[in-house]
């Protein structure tokens, strides 16, 4: 290569960076603008506000202060509220952001998305912005109630968190990983039920609703080669008392396999999210679109 | 400033010295087959910088698969396609900052502000800015173009179907595309949203230099807006030219008519002046209430589209055929 073309090829690197720069930043702008609809438009804070205040409301009518967990001095509330920061991160943000891709998908967003430089980028971009942003809404909500002094919950240690903390963090964050990749896998938004089965079934087997231990070795195996499984674990750690440990694997915490399964499945998503999202996009054009506008608007009549 | 004295460029030995020379769509034997169904067969055409191109055709004729090529969504069979020099197949995001292509918003960013919305897609062009072309559009002229200005605070879904097909260009343009790309672009549209269009189209192409392609099936539409039509059917481009130069060269029969005696007559002639020479030679001060009348570019062009579907192998010469009413 000559020194003039090395200059010119540097200049295109350069350049290639700053526009996946400017796409980023339209997404997160875009995304921005579509979070602050939440919290404008009436609509759309019923939208999203039904769960956390319903999860705000379970946990105070359960008179979480006095009840044990059976079997232990225990107060079953962080158990409730334990269950509820899992159940939030993991549907609102795996589901959420399936679901808005294969929306993006029928209503023309990504067909939009494709028709612009780097777009798909910054489709990308906006999405994870408006899905953290609503799931840590619901988050906070539960951590208030958490906080309330009449909640009975052992919040008040650092240490409880700063697990919390990076453990919900990278757990979003595998959690949309994944979520963006169904999203581009599944044809439309119709096979979302079926999406919502397998997000259903991965719960059973990711200890959600019992002990993981409880389940057969290999379907254990299993669900420890997904991210919810971690998930789940890390906010355990961070809101029950120690001694619980002993009815997971392991009879431990495993933080360092938390930290590091999380982050593989975040970054693996961040990187096959886009690749994929760029295939599905291939099936997209113009006719498509106008074509299912045509099904829905028969269909609406 | 030794640079300034180099030496001329040998002729012969730059290719394609002057880049507004070099056409910005170059489609040659383009093939697209579905299974065991052929789309396209064997399409070729070009077109240049700052020309309004219309394919003009009857549903499935392959417009839109055409376009589709062109704009780099879909893979053709076989050919070859050059648009802005590039093979669509494998045009980069440079290559995509370069095009725009008006689509038709549905129920996309309902909540979105006009001005917003226009203003968050313009960004991802900045980075595609040159000193020849700046990127984007200045957001608050291109809302001036397309008549949003008193809306541009409004909300996507309070506007009405002719302004948001207007927004839809906005969106369509916000790059400063070199090419345009529109497929069926009022589909759907009542007359006045229709003419609102077409002016629209008529300022971009007064004020750009940009190239647009547009697909419609829309003869008067087609009349209005382009520089030069090319007429597909069945796959395949079966004319190409002006509104008038296709309307000239195609119809080569007009219509005569008159009365004689009280009895009235029409014919199809390919010479109308000797036809009429002759009638009179023979019929004198008997024939009465004369017209000669040219076919127009619709009889013309339902007259092409009829023959192509009616099969190949037909001869293109209008018969002479006498009627009596």
């Amino acid at each position: 290569m000559t020194d003039a073309a090395g200059v010119i090829g540097a200049g295109l690197v350069r350049g290639r960076g700053r526009a996946v720069r400017a796409a980023m930043r339209a997404g997160l702008n875009a995304g921005w603008i579509e979070l602050s609809h939440c919290f404008t438009m009436v609509a759309d804070a019923f939208e999203i506000l039904p769960i956390p205040l319903l999860s705000v409301v379970i946990l105070l009518v359960v008179d979480a202060k006095h009840v044990h967990v059976p079997g232990t001095h225990f107060l079953i509330g962080s158990t409730l509220l334990a269950g509820m920061l899992i159940l939030n991160v993991s549907v609102n943000g795996m589901a959420g952001m399936a679901l808005n891709l294969t929306v993006a998908r029928d209503d023309g967003t990504l067909l939009r998305a494709k028709a612009t430089p780097n777009g798909i980028l910054g489709l990308l971009t906006g999405k994870i912005v408006v899905i953290s942003g609503t799931v840590m809404l619901t988050v906070v909500c539960l951590l208030m109630v958490g906080l309330a002094p009449f909640s009975g919950l052992a919040l008040g240690r650092a240490v409880t968190w700063l697990t919390l903390a990076w453990v919900l963090a990278l757990g979003l964050l595998a959690m949309l990983s994944v979520g963006a990749v169904l999203g581009s896998l599944f044809p439309s938004a119709r096979s979302g039920n079926v999406m919502m089965i397998g997000i259903f079934g991965l719960m059973g087997i990711s200890g959600v609703y019992t002990p993981i231990t409880q389940l057969p070795v290999w379907l254990q195996w299993t669900g420890q080669a997904f991210p919810l499984y971690w998930l789940g674990l890390g906010v355990r750690s961070a809101l029950l008392p120690g001694n619980l440990a002993a009815v997971e694997i392991g009879h431990s915490w495993r933080h360092l396999a938390t930290a590091g399964v999380l982050a593989v499945w975040a970054i693996a998503g961040l990187v096959v999210a886009p690749v994929l999202l760029r295939r599905a996009a291939r099936r997209v054009s113009g006719s498509s679109v106008a074509a299912r506008r045509e099904r829905a608007m028969t269909r609406a009549i | 400033m030794l640079k300034e004295a180099g030496p001329l460029p040998e002729p012969g030995l730059s290719r394609s010295a002057d880049p507004a020379d070099e056409p910005v769509i170059d489609v040659r034997d383009l093939r697209m087959r579905y299974g065991k169904t052929d789309v396209l067969n064997g399409v070729s055409f070009t077109a240049r910088r700052g020309e309004v191109l219309v394919l003009l055709g009857p549903n499935g004729a392959g417009k839109t698969t055409t376009i589709e090529i062109l704009e780099g969504f879909r893979i053709r069979s076989a050919g070859q396609v050059s648009v802005l020099g590039v093979d669509p197949a494998h045009g980069g995001e440079a290559w995509r900052a370069r095009i725009g292509i008006v689509l038709q918003s549905w129920r996309d960013h309902g909540k979105w502000r006009v001005r917003e919305l226009l203003a968050n897609l313009g960004s991802y062009y900045a980075p595609y800015s040159s000193p020849g072309a700046s990127r984007p559009w200045d957001i608050d002229e291109l809302i001036a173009l397309v008549g949003l200005t008193e809306h541009a605070r409004k909300r996507i879904r309070q506007l009405s179907g002719g302004q948001r097909r207007r927004l839809d260009v906005a969106m369509g343009i916000v790059g400063r595309p070199e090419l345009l790309f529109l497929d069926e672009p009022t589909a759907g549209f009542d007359p006045e949203a229709r003419r609102e269009f077409h002016d629209l189209v008529h300022r971009l192409t007064d004020r750009e230099d940009a190239m647009i392609l547009l697909a419609t099936h829309d003869l008067d539409e087609a009349e209005k807006l382009a520089d030069r039509i090319l007429i597909m059917a069945g796959g395949a481009i079966i004319a190409d030219g002006s509104a008038d130069e296709l309307a000239r060269r195609m119809s080569t029969a007009a219509e005569v008519r008159w009365s004689r005696d009280g009895q009235r007559f029409v014919h199809s002639a390919g010479d109308p002046a000797g036809f009429v020479r002759e009638l009179f030679r023979q019929y004198g001060g008997s024939v009465e209430d004369l017209e000669v009348s040219r076919a127009s570019l619709e009889d013309t062009y339902m007259a092409l589209v009829r023959q192509f579907e009616s099969g190949p192998g037909e001869g293109t010469e209008h018969r002479f055929s006498a009627v009596t009413s």
